[in-house]
């Protein structure tokens, strides 16, 4: 019936994104990035000897630390909704997206917070 | 192997512009994915103005007012128009569904529709769904009792164990979850998909069935299984308000607890 010739309907090009699938692909993103930048601010910090305190003062330094902060409370609070499932629960379109939402305003929330803590300890 | 853009012969060019004839002040835009089999064309999208003063309400009413009356050539499946044999769908405004079941009302702007995602088009909105029928064959959906005592009469099931049914029984099979999911995109070869996941579900926890050790065993495969990341667009778009997240969610969990 069908062969090789036959067209392939559009997919991504056609499929709406809906909360659920635009948090898990972002999920998968952001963990790379996490993997690549966390080794490479440490790695950074190790072999340059770089001090703490001034590359955290640097414009660079402040952007890569808020936005590590950010991608790793993401992280953190989409794994907390992976984890639910994986225990069978939050299955419900309405609780999953939900779920969806509070995770990226938590994201927000958790690098505030993450923030202001440095900042005292700093 | 992963290809996110559309093969060359798949790219989709502008089609034909239908215009009203009748004068309508209340006309919608309804862009339908044409391809013809017997041209050697890509597909194309075909944009037809559609009176809907003298329409029913459903997208399934619209594609049978473009085939009657504007046209014949227009190629899709339908059955029974009321959301029970799964025939008619197809990804209508970005999300699969049922046109039978699908108010054109719900739709602001131009209406949109395409086939079923990532499926072989064998014609306009009709799309190849043999892999998709041969995976469901393979989780043998039927009920397996041993041949003894107990079959000589009818299996009895509490009202209890009817219950665990509910929810799943209810699959059409009309592959809209299955062809909404990326990881069934991608792997959908070797990965089962939402809709026949959903089934080997409701054939596990089914009370009457003896062999669910072995159907979990079957189906516990690193492919066929666990590509489900829980994206969720198989429930997002189930017409009959399924969940066949959580059926799988369901089988991992057993899976792990076994």
């Amino acid at each position: 019936m069908s062969n090789k010739n036959n067209p392939l309907s559009p997919h991504l090009q056609v499929y709406k994104w809906h909360i659920s699938s635009l948090l898990s692909i972002s999920h998968r993103i952001v963990g790379i990035i996490n993997f690549i930048f966390i080794i490479l601010i440490s790695s950074i910090l190790i072999f340059l000897g770089t001090d703490i305190q001034i590359f955290s003062k640097s414009l660079i330094g402040k952007f890569l630390i808020i936005s590590l902060c950010w991608s790793f409370s993401f992280q953190i609070l989409n794994e907390i909704r992976h984890l639910a499932w994986d225990m069978g629960y939050g299955f419900d379109l309405k609780i999953s997206q939900i779920t969806g939402i509070l995770t990226i305003i938590g994201s927000f929330v958790l690098t505030i917070l993450f923030y202001l803590i440095g900042k005292n300890l700093f | 192997m992963v290809q996110f853009s559309l093969p060359q012969n798949s790219k989709i060019l502008k089609g034909k512009y239908y215009r009203d004839k009748n004068g309508s002040n209340n006309l919608k835009k309804v862009n339908v994915y044409r391809w013809n089999p017997s041209s050697n064309e890509n597909p194309r999208i075909d944009t037809f103005e559609v009176d809907l003063n003298e329409c029913g309400p459903k997208v399934l009413d619209v594609l049978f007012k473009i085939k009657n009356e504007i046209d014949p050539t227009l190629t899709f499946r339908r059955s029974c128009a009321h959301g029970v044999c799964g025939s008619c769908a197809m990804n209508v405004d970005g999300v699969n569904t049922l046109s039978c079941i699908k108010s054109h009302s719900d739709i602001k702007g131009e209406l949109n529709i395409y086939p079923l995602p990532h499926l072989k088009v064998i014609k306009d909105l009709v799309g190849d769904l043999t892999t998709l029928y041969k995976q469901y064959e393979s989780v043998e959906p039927w009920l397996k009792a041993k041949v003894g005592e107990k079959t000589s009469t009818e299996i009895k099931q509490s009202q209890e164990d009817r219950a665990k049914l509910d929810g799943y029984y209810e699959c059409i099979l009309c592959a809209c979850c299955s062809t909404s999911c990326p990881s069934y995109w991608w792997n959908g070869d070797k990965y089962l998909g939402p809709a026949v996941l959903l089934q080997a579900y409701r054939w596990i926890t089914d009370s009457r069935d003896e062999e669910r050790k072995e159907r979990l065993k079957k189906v516990a495969d690193e492919l066929k299984l666990y590509r489900c990341h829980t994206i969720m667009n198989c429930t997002n778009s189930c017409p009959k308000g399924l969940n066949p997240a959580k059926a799988i969610g369901s089988i991992k969990k057993m899976l792990a607890s076994s």
